[in-house]
């Protein structure tokens, strides 16, 4: 009996920011107090707070350290450990305070955590992912229990219908339809696939519940093919995640061990297994019909729907596929009941969405909120807001499918159908937080780069309209775009969504279509008075000196690259030395100058 | 291959080891482990309280921790329970015996060990 357990957060981000060598300097410093038998080391799955990691917390008195390094550990252990002190430097405690006597700050109430509700996220960074023993501990596996033997195939899509559960992959489908049509087909080999080849530049939800709870994915598959009549299941995973396919493979081999993947699960005959597939990184993978090509060792590419993957998926045969998220919601919607998911969100998006907060946000991380909470509240006050004071300009949501939300929509309450009526969508979950120093045409060709190189070419519309569509937009950020352009872009646009074969070009125009909608002015400014007003558009941008306050010290001359910068023979009034000028015929715009100059002489236009 | 009972028999064992994680319980009792209190022998009364509160299952309701110096340190070991609603009682000059005794006694049946508080101590 261990009297204390410590998490550390053995995800990507806090992985990438040293938790290893947390984790192993601890060790070696239990062991030298001869602590090793008290006090228990875990390696979790995210905690959600990446931007202060690596993170750990300790139990049984839940403090959160954030930002510790090896050299904080002797520390922790002498004074905390050993004494019960927590150091307060390294505690992590932004808007909680201390109710009850005795105890300190809980980091359920904390800003970060406090309007946030855990269901598909409800193990990452309270189990240990590669122990199957843990989940189980928290209910794992009871589900597929409860389906195996009290349940019928049809009471299970009755549950999912019930529930209102869609899917989290983007398009909101209701999960419970999409495994009624499968098993409506009559076929002795079905499919289940897990999508987790996910793409979208700063989304990392799919990768935080494979690395922090992978026995949550396997088991709603496993109930999945109960349901549909499937014997095999394949989980897609991009192969740029090694630590998710490390632990999946740990937990396909455990769960194999227990017999709860294989032949007789669970003594009651049914037979159901799981392999992996790793995917080479292309985004329209991410597709279903790509994304089962793929698997079935093709090139991958889009194929014309219908007939649906329900009807013919892989390998021809009825298959379904769900996202990551979709699958961690459903054991507990089995085991809790449909009345308590659809108890939370809002009319017709029930439950919970996770979101990766990134971008010009204080709290860059992983958050679980349930349907409905305005993106106010997401980003002031779970996300703690803009750094450096900055205004909120727009937030991006669905990546290079979706489109952003300007301030004037700032408390709408976020769910599917709200998103899409301002021309945005749910996507996967990634929210790109914008402030006044982001350009949004800038923004709308990043992500049309994005599509351009993703096209996978097997249409006309999306290969060559995208290709077009961004050639246009670096016209307009060039300073040689017209107004005409403008009505053109948005005419390809609507011409591109209605004719692309799959979900990568009918979704592509999103990023232009929306900036078009909420920002027009600033194509204007682009196009009419050749100026880029947030100053990012480089072509657009003018750096001059302000001869009355350049006191002439010459700094921003020693630090041009470009040798753009000279003496003039001006000296201003009060100042010794003569003004310095920009040559900007020379000047490549990189920025540097006006970064060197303390007197705040260079400005740029 | 694992039943189902198998199943829920591993998470009955190993519910212990994580409703440490879930938060604290109801009652808190708090061992007072600066050095006057390790020096007085703070440690094995920890550990004693640990193992009982295990054994005596009352993982879900108890949570066993540690504080910083309480201030009396000639009254160390120090155990300190705080249960919601009730005022906090200090148990002084502890023992692994006596540990045994109040995890026993007063955490698992709600009554307190008066001869190992504060107030008798003082008397």
């Amino acid at each position: 009996m261990y009297r204390s357990h410590v998490l550390i957060c053995g995800g990507t981000g806090c992985t990438s920011s040293g938790s290893k060598n947390v984790r192993e300097r601890l060790a070696e410093e239990l062991k030298a107090k001869g602590l090793e038998e008290e006090i228990k080391i875990v390696q979790t799955g995210c905690f959600g707070l990446c931007a202060l990691g690596p993170v750990m917390i300790v139990y049984p008195d839940g403090t959160f350290y954030s930002r510790v390094t090896p050299e904080d550990i002797p520390e922790i252990v002498e004074e905390h450990l050993l004494k019960g002190r927590i150091v307060t430097r390294l505690e992590y405690k932004e808007g909680a305070e201390i109710t009850q006597p005795g105890t300190n700050v809980s980091l359920n109430d904390t800003t970060f955590y406090k309007s946030q509700l855990r269901v598909a996220l409800r193990n990452c960074g309270v189990i240990n992912p590669e122990n199957i023993d843990e989940y189980i501990a928290r209910d794992g596996y009871m589900a597929l229990g409860k389906v195996l033997t009290e349940m019928k195939p049809e009471d299970v899509i009755q549950v999912l219908l019930d529930s209102g559960l869609r899917g989290r992959g983007g398009a909101g489908f209701p999960t419970g339809m999409k495994w009624k049509f499968a098993r409506a087909y009559d076929n002795e080999q079905k499919y289940v696939c897990c999508n987790a080849d996910e793409g979208d530049p700063g989304a990392f939800m799919d990768r935080s519940v494979l690395e922090g709870d992978p026995h949550v994915v396997l088991e709603a598959m496993t109930i999945a093919g109960y349901t549909i009549g499937a014997n095999q299941g394949y989980i897609y995973v991009r192969a740029e995640y090694p630590i998710a396919v490390k632990r999946l493979q740990i937990a396909i081999k455990q769960a194999r061990e227990y017999g709860l993947l294989g032949d007789n699960i669970m003594g009651t005959g049914f037979k159901f297994d799981i392999d992996l597939r790793l995917g080479a990184g292309a985004f329209v993978c991410g597709e279903e019909t790509a994304l089962m090509t793929s698997i079935e060792g093709n090139r991958g590419e889009p194929r014309p729907r219908p007939p649906f993957p329900a009807e013919k998926g892989l390998f021809q045969k009825p298959s379904i596929l769900n996202n990551v998220e979709t699958w961690a919601n459903i054991p507990q919607i089995i085991l809790k009941g449909a009345e308590w998911f659809a108890s939370m969100g809002t009319e017709k998006s029930k439950g919970t969405k996770v979101f990766a907060l990134g971008g010009k946000i204080k709290h860059t991380g992983l958050v679980e909120i349930p349907m409905g909470t305005p993106l106010r509240k997401v980003i002031e006050e779970i996300g703690g807001g803009i750094p450096n004071g900055k205004k909120f300009k727009a937030a991006q949501t669905g990546g290079p499918s979706g489109g952003c939300i300007p301030a004037e929509h700032f408390d709408i309450p976020i769910d599917y159908d709200n998103l899409i009526s301002i021309g945005s969508m749910m996507g996967s979950g990634g929210l790109i937080v914008m402030d006044e120093d982001n350009c949004m045409v800038d923004i709308a060709k990043f992500f049309l780069k994005f599509t351009v190189d993703e096209s996978c070419g097997k249409c006309t519309p999306c290969r060559i309209g995208t290709k077009r569509l961004l050639e246009m937009l670096e016209k307009i950020t060039s300073g040689q775009g017209t107004l005409e352009d403008l009505d053109k872009m948005e005419e390809l646009c609507y011409y591109i969504k209605a004719n692309a074969l799959c979900g990568l070009g009918q979704t592509a125009p999103n990023p232009v279509l929306s900036t078009l909608r909420y920002f027009r002015d600033e194509y204007v400014a682009h196009v009419v008075d050749k100026r880029c007003p947030a100053g990012v558009c480089k072509d657009l941008l003018k750096f001059t000196v302000d001869k009355e306050k350049c006191i002439g010290c010459g700094l921003c001359a020693r630090n041009c690259p470009a040798g753009a910068i000279t003496r003039t023979d001006y000296i201003a009034p009060g100042h010794k030395l003569a003004s310095m000028e920009i040559d900007p015929a020379k000047c490549v715009k990189c920025g540097v100058c006006m970064g060197n100059c303390k007197f705040k002489a260079i400005s740029k236009q | 291959m694992k039943t189902l009972a198998e199943l829920q028999a591993i998470r009955d064992r190993m519910k212990d080891n994580v409703t440490m994680r879930s938060g604290s319980g109801s009652i808190r009792a708090v061992v007072g482990m600066a050095t006057c209190g390790i020096a007085a022998g703070a440690r094995p009364v920890l550990s004693a309280l640990v193992e009982e509160v295990s054994k005596l299952d009352l993982g879900e309701k108890v949570t066993v921790t540690q504080t910083g110096c309480i201030g009396l340190c000639r009254y160390e070991p120090i155990v300190e329970v705080y249960e919601a609603d009730k005022e906090k009682v200090t148990y002084v000059k502890m023992t692994a015996e006596k540990a045994r005794r109040v995890a026993e006694e007063h955490l698992k049946g709600g009554k307190v060990v008066t001869e190992y508080t504060i107030g008798a101590a003082e008397k």
